[in-house]
């Protein structure tokens, strides 16, 4: 009648990594959707290219370490991976770049340093930085929204935006461009709009917590709000950077993953407006045309170090 | 040094106490053998005070206090049988076989006392006679924990009544049932103690409880004497948590209570000591709780200490189909047990008899993802996930500096880990070596000054050889120098 004793406790909420990551790929819905509205179906292809090599690339990598592969195949991780990368890239991006970008993501920035959990960097951003420095024309592409793919591919609003200022113009001229839309980018607007709604979804399903997301786009929204009040010819609104390029999805998708982010509370503040901050410096004085992948990576850099002074004071302690 | 301290972390878990409290507290009838452990639960044993055929009756002191261990009454008449190593909470230990014939006799030695004209010492003397311990779990004398308190000089009394474990609530069927004797106690441990003012703090999941407390405050009329609610969350009758959430102050992680003004008692305890000043009775039973859905008909008993476990559950209706654990305690800090031989001890609060659809098994264990759940619910503000890295490396620097001393083991991370990471076991285990390399690196500093004197010691005695010769020699030289004559 007995059973093996056990260590205490002897109950658990049952809420488990497989399920924290399924909640993630389903909060991404909102964002395929309007990709598919926007660009068409394209994304669907990109998805699902995305998904296969990632399973494949996970299941060699398993394979390679002697490590079961089932479970960690389903805990739906690499899923969040190719989903991210897939969502991050232009919709015209070749197929198999893609597929080279999750094979970089899932064999070396996950698996060579040790698999789930001990990754330093992000593995999609890793994958995003690398298809960006090795394919910049291909990674910059991308269509304008509703249009026909061979005729209107041509530059991102925040491209648009920088070349533009070098060239001297105002903003009011700029954003009278075809690239801009209500607030940020055509079509780009929308992407982040639908990157809220689920990032608001994580945030009300606890799956992810505030810090990050909040202070990311403070870091982000106080220098470029603040910029733009002394120089409003020269720099973009706070409102325009929180609506352009990866903002939405890299505050709450993103910059999120716990695995490379720091770890207390006050550190996921520190982390987060530093990747904000950096976004906003790469984008406005940068060589590339969005900052959230390279201001994530940095940022992934510095967690030790931010993890070393942002340790609570525990119960008991003198300050 | 104290700063105001807000209750952090905790869990706001779902209650299964309904069906026990359905109920009045079941007296249950005495075992017709009773095994005292010698450890009721504070980790160490009393000291014997019979021998086996001596007749003893209710209340006839069975084991003399000995440390953290309080003395120990017979809560039968009969005849000692043996004393003799037995299944108990913690494995295996020492206990006190007595035969009960039956007659429920009790010691005429014992007397209630008029508590009132008696001094703080003296109080404290009874209290440790009546060999009453915490019966919140811990089983650590209260006559000790009082004294220190006076020594000190605490200004509040802090009586816990929180029971912020899902499935225990024999605090509560006491606190219903018998609110009179808690606040007696309270009036009768502050006198012990010394303190100003007594809280007592209740969740305000249990208004029947705090109803019944008031009613008799309202009796008591002693302006001391205050009842508080508080949220129920777990793990708040933990007591660092629970000083913070009701005083504000922080218990220093190298001090106890005391040191912040403050002692705590379970409520429990506050009824035993009522029960012995007013009929002269020791602690010679207790209520517990045996629930789960592996017991048809959940209860509060009142069993006598030395009871088999088998017997609560018997009493409770055994439903023995299907898989079922059974749980010293509570589900988040309880013990597994694997045998129901097991007598009642005074640190037992509960037995759950639990089925997996009570208790979902946990899955396997997945690599951390840092997530930062078990910082969010963590009572001590640690960061379990570094904890965690820094106990598999056996990191002693980083296990100091993420505080590893301050866990209070109260399972909150475990609970909500998604990667089911035995995190509390695994803390455990840290401390566990952490204590031995202390041992071992005392041991060693002994073995070295040891060594040190020993090498000093044959130095003296080689230098002291030495002289004795030198000085042998120059008397020979000189005897033979004045017998050359020059």
């Amino acid at each position: 009648m007995s059973s093996p004793a056990a260590a205490p406790p002897h109950v658990v909420a049952g809420f488990t990594v497989p399920r924290v990551m399924f909640q993630v790929l389903a909060a991404l819905v909102p964002v395929a959707a309007v990709h598919v509205y926007l660009y068409g179906p394209a994304i669907l292809w990109l998805l699902a290219v995305g998904g296969v090599s990632a399973l494949a690339c996970e299941a060699i990598a398993l394979r390679l370490r002697r490590r079961p592969s089932r479970d960690s195949l389903r805990d739906g991780s690499v899923l969040v991976t190719a989903a991210l990368l897939a969502l991050a890239v232009p919709p015209t991006l070749p197929w198999w770049l893609l597929a080279f970008g999750i094979a970089v993501a899932v064999l070396i920035a996950k698996h060579a340093y040790g698999g789930l959990g001990q990754n330093p960097f992000n593995p999609a951003m890793v994958g995003y930085a690398v298809l960006l420095v090795s394919f910049p024309l291909e990674m910059t592409r991308w269509p304008a929204p509703g249009g026909d793919w061979d005729a209107m591919t041509g530059a991102t609003a925040l491209d648009t935006l920088r070349t533009s200022l070098r060239q001297s113009y105002t903003m009011q001229e700029i954003q009278a461009g075809p690239a801009f839309g209500h607030i940020g980018a055509t079509g780009g607007e929308w992407i982040n709009l639908a990157a809220l709604v689920g990032g608001v979804y994580l945030l009300v399903r606890r799956i992810v917590r505030w810090h990050i997301p909040v202070a990311m786009l403070a870091g982000i929204a106080v220098p470029a709000a603040l910029f733009h009040m002394f120089d409003p010819g020269a720099h973009a609104s706070a409102s325009f950077h929180l609506a352009a390029g990866a903002t939405m999805l890299g505050a709450f998708f993103i910059a999120t993953d716990p695995v490379s982010a720091a770890t207390s509370d006050r550190g996921r503040l520190v982390y987060g407006a530093g990747i904000g901050l950096l976004t906003w410096i790469i984008r406005t004085w940068g060589g590339f045309p969005d900052g959230v992948a390279f201001a994530v990576l940095i940022m992934n850099l510095a967690v030790p170090l931010i993890d070393r002074y942002t340790v609570p004071r525990i119960y008991g302690h003198a300050g | 040094m104290t700063r105001r301290s807000e209750l952090r972390g905790g869990l706001r878990l779902e209650a299964h106490k309904a069906l026990p409290l359905r109920h009045p507290v079941v007296q249950l009838p005495a075992p017709r053998t009773v095994v005292l452990a010698l450890d009721q639960g504070s980790g160490q044993e009393s000291e014997p005070a019979v021998r086996p055929g001596q007749a003893v009756r209710i209340g006839t002191t069975v084991a003399a206090q000995h440390g953290a261990a309080a003395a120990l009454h017979s809560p039968v008449s009969g005849t000692v049988r043996e004393i003799a190593p037995r299944p108990t909470l913690r494995g295996t230990g020492r206990c006190i076989v007595i035969d009960n014939d039956g007659r429920d006799e009790h010691d005429p030695a014992l007397l209630p006392c008029d508590w009132r004209s008696l001094a703080g010492e003296d109080l404290l003397e009874r209290i440790a006679a009546g060999g009453v311990a915490g019966l919140g779990g811990g089983a650590f004398p209260t006559a000790v924990k009082l004294g220190l308190a006076r020594r000190t000089g605490v200004e509040l009394l802090l009586l816990n009544g929180a029971e912020c474990e899902p499935w225990i609530c024999c605090d509560d069927a006491l606190m219903r049932e018998r609110a009179a004797d808690v606040v007696l106690g309270a009036e009768v441990m502050l006198a012990a103690c010394g303190a100003a003012r007594c809280i007592i703090a209740v969740e305000d999941d249990k208004p029947q409880a705090i109803e019944a407390l008031d009613a008799a405050l309202a009796t008591a009329a002693d302006a001391r004497l205050e009842l508080r609610s508080l949220p129920a969350v777990f793990p708040l009758g933990a007591e660092g948590p629970l000083v913070a959430a009701v005083t504000g102050r922080e218990v220093p992680h190298d001090g106890l209570p005391p040191q912040v003004g403050v002692v705590c008692q379970n409520v429990a305890t506050a009824a035993a000591v009522a029960r012995l000043v007013r009929d002269g009775m020791p602690v010679v039973s207790r209520v517990v709780t045996v629930t789960g859905s592996g017991v048809l008909d959940p209860a509060n008993v009142e069993a006598r200490l030395g009871t088999p476990i088998a017997e609560l559950i018997a009493a409770c209706g055994s439903c023995a189909d299907g898989e079922r654990r059974l749980i010293a305690g509570g589900s988040l800090t309880g013990r597994a047990l694997d045998d129901d031989a097991v007598p009642v001890t005074k640190g037992l609060n509960c037995v759950l008899a639990a089925t997996p659809a009570d208790l979902p098994r946990r899955g396997a264990e997945m690599p951390c993802i840092r997530c930062g759940d078990c910082a969010t619910v963590c009572p001590a503000r640690l960061l379990p996930q570094q904890l965690h890295r820094a106990a598999q490396l056996d990191d002693v620097e980083a296990l100091a500096r993420f505080g590893l001393g301050a866990c209070i083991e109260c399972g909150c991370c475990d609970y909500v880990c998604p990667s089911a990471i035995p995190l509390t076991a695994r803390f455990r285990a840290a401390r566990e070596r952490q204590r031995l390399r202390d041992l071992e690196r005392e041991r060693a500093a002994q073995a070295k000054s040891r060594y040190e004197r020993h090498q000093r010691r044959l130095a003296e005695q080689a230098e002291a050889e030495h002289r004795a010769f030198d000085e042998a020699r120059r008397r020979a030289r000189g005897d033979s120098s004045t017998g050359t004559g020059r």
